[in-house]
């Protein structure tokens, strides 16, 4: 992944939040993420973010799960190595269900709890970057991504002008730690500022 | 915004809900006929009549529990200080009113049944049987005509008047907004008081007893404990999807302003996670007899599971759970008028099914060759459309009295604000 460049600003309330976060799409700026440490209702529709989509996984995973009960217990116990428990039919279905159950929930949980990881690129030993560390305690940090086109100084007025205070110029790696910095496609070229930041 | 306060009853409405009902009384004379005076043995003329009481029985105790359904979602989350229900609060109330008026009918019908002198559907109300029936001698203390009499008027009561207590309690809101925060405060707490009041009676009738007597007494030989939890989670997902019915009626209709998609949506959570609790009890309730395979337990599910109500026992356990579960787990769903309001007819449906397959197995049972058989079901579903006729018109009535908004309750600006 490549260092990016970015304006960050921060807020204290929600009421100044929401309204901005309007004014900053309006305006045509980029919004990387608003980083809060608490969810806030409804800041995914006025940011404009889709439905995720976890549930999907999740589904897929469940029934992944399902089949793999069924399917296994019914090839061990009715081809593999067939038992009679107390005269029931081989193919002894409500016997198999709260296993089933279990290994839905089990199938879906875990690989649901993997894939958010994945997709908040989580995983251990890998150290996030904050923007800001009080992100996790009591500020609400909004972050625009720059490009070669953007001015900085307009938006960092511009983010002052909506209301945020402590605005930044930073660079920040984003994203998964699997990138190879020799193949990097710079999205911006003062190279010395990103040599400097690192 | 102007709102439109109050419900006005169109037409239209009035027109169908009164068809409905006169469709019902006719069914019923229906089904009088052709049960009574035809030619047979005194055994065949008593199943026969024990059809056309059967019937009356399974419909009027199926929408007394499921409109007696909206009273419990009403305490329930008065008890657990919700605010979310508070913009659509007002249906739930009037469906609930509903419940003197088919009180007073289940009421009629179940003790009409206990102490007539036909006892194929009690078998236990008959007294020189149980002298010489082991097991109905044991129950005895229990399933005897005077405490079967005695709960029930109590219970059908209880319900009425802690309903009426609770709906006069948010009525009184209407005129005189609370002004000071220590009024607001004690009204909340006579609410919570009197909502736990009303779920104490509940939890000793619908929860444990009631269905015991007015249902799984059928079967009398046999038992579950699990029944009346069982027939709870029937009724009450039945009863959301009444009121999911409702909102979306009078939203579509213009009425409801302040209720959207956000509190439509939580409705849907509820049609789906009690369908998914009806199963759980459902399957615990038959995994278990299955399991252990005792021939006094398993002869209640061989008719069913097995017998000639196959049919209705799967074909309703497809519709309650399978389509709820596949249909109503995506979240568009929920938000989707339509879909919600299909699911919300097929739930009512197919739990007006399961309390068919409960009822009927035992009174159609032949008392000389024990061979069961499943009657005509079409005047059981006239009969059940007299039922929606009763319940739309009292719904109605209900909702045009009041407000459609309890505007001054503490509670609402919290379900104007609601966001899932």
């Amino acid at each position: 992944m490549s260092v990016k460049k970015f304006v960050t600003g921060c807020f204290y309330d929600e009421a100044v939040l929401f309204p901005a976060v309007k004014k900053t799409r309006r305006a045509g700026y980029k919004i990387h993420d608003v980083f809060t440490p608490f969810p806030i209702h409804g800041l995914d529709k006025a940011m404009g973010l889709r439905d995720t989509s976890l549930h999907t996984a999740g589904f897929i995973y469940g029934i992944t799960g399902t089949a793999t009960a069924v399917g296994f217990i019914t090839w061990a116990l009715t081809i593999d190595w067939k038992l009679n428990f107390g005269g029931k039919p081989f193919f002894a279905l409500p016997a198999w269900i709260p296993i089933t159950f279990e290994l839905t929930v089990l199938f879906a949980a875990v690989g649901m709890v993997l894939t958010f990881c994945y997709l908040c690129q989580l995983a251990p030993f890998v150290k996030k970057d904050h923007f800001n560390p009080r992100s996790t305690d009591d500020t609400f940090v909004m972050a625009l991504e720059c490009t070669d086109k953007t001015n900085e100084a307009e938006a960092m007025s511009f983010l002052q002008s909506i209301g945020a205070t402590n605005v930044q110029v930073q660079y920040k790696e984003t994203g998964w730690w699997l990138g190879r910095y020799d193949k990097d496609t710079k999205r911006f070229e003062k190279k010395a500022e990103v040599e400097a930041a690192h | 915004m102007s709102i439109k306060e109050k419900f006005v009853v169109s037409k239209r409405y009035n027109t169908i809900s009164i068809a409905l009902m006169l469709l019902g009384i006719v069914a019923i004379a229906g089904l009088y006929f052709t049960t009574h005076g035809g030619k047979g043995t005194p055994e065949e003329k008593a199943v026969a009549d024990a059809r056309f009481w059967a019937s009356l029985l399974q419909n009027s105790v199926y929408f007394l529990l499921v409109v007696n359904a909206s009273m419990f979602f009403i305490c329930a989350t008065t008890l657990a200080w919700g605010g979310w229900q508070m913009a659509f609060r007002r249906v739930p109330e009037a469906i609930s009113a509903v419940v003197p008026v088919i009180g007073v009918i289940a009421l009629a019908i179940l003790l009409a049944i206990a102490f007539g002198s036909n006892h194929t559907i009690f078998h236990w109300t008959d007294a020189k049987h149980v002298e010489h029936d082991k097991i109905l001698n044991f129950k005895k203390g229990f399933l005897n005509k005077n405490f079967f009499a005695v709960m029930t008027v109590l219970t059908v009561v209880g319900w009425s008047l802690l309903g009426w207590k609770m709906r006069k309690l948010s009525r009184s809101l209407d005129d005189k907004p609370l002004a000071t925060i220590a009024e607001r405060k004690k009204y909340i707490w006579n609410n919570t008081v009197w909502a736990a009041l009303y779920i104490v009676v509940f939890a000793l009738t619908v929860m444990s007893s009631i269905p015991w007597l007015w249902l799984m007494s059928i079967d009398a030989h046999w038992y579950s404990t699990m029944y009346s939890w069982y027939t709870f989670a029937s009724t009450f997902v039945a009863g959301m999807s009444l009121i999911a019915l409702f909102v979306v009626y009078l939203k579509n209709k213009g009425y409801l302003e302040y209720t959207n998609q956000e509190h439509v949506h939580d409705i849907g959570k509820f049609m789906f996670a009690f369908s998914v609790f009806w199963t759980y009890l459902w399957f615990s309730q038959f995994m278990l007899i299955w399991y252990a395979n005792i021939p006094e337990e398993t002869t209640y599910f061989k008719s069913r599971a097995y017998g000639p109500y196959s049919g209705v026992f799967w074909f309703m356990f497809i519709i309650n759970f399978i389509a709820p579960l596949l249909i109503l787990m995506r979240r568009g769903s929920k938000r989707n008028y339509t879909i919600l309001t299909f699911m919300a007819v097929l739930i009512i449906f197919g739990h007006w099914m399961d309390i068919y397959q409960m009822v009927f197995p035992g009174p159609m049972t032949d008392p000389k060759s024990e061979e069961t058989h499943v009657p005509m079901m079409l005047w059981d579903m006239a009969i059940a459309l007299g039922f929606v006729g009763l319940i739309m018109y009292v719904t109605g009535k209900a909702l045009s009295k009041a407000p459609l908004l309890a505007k001054n309750h503490p509670f609402v600006k919290e379900s104007v604000i609601h966001h899932t």
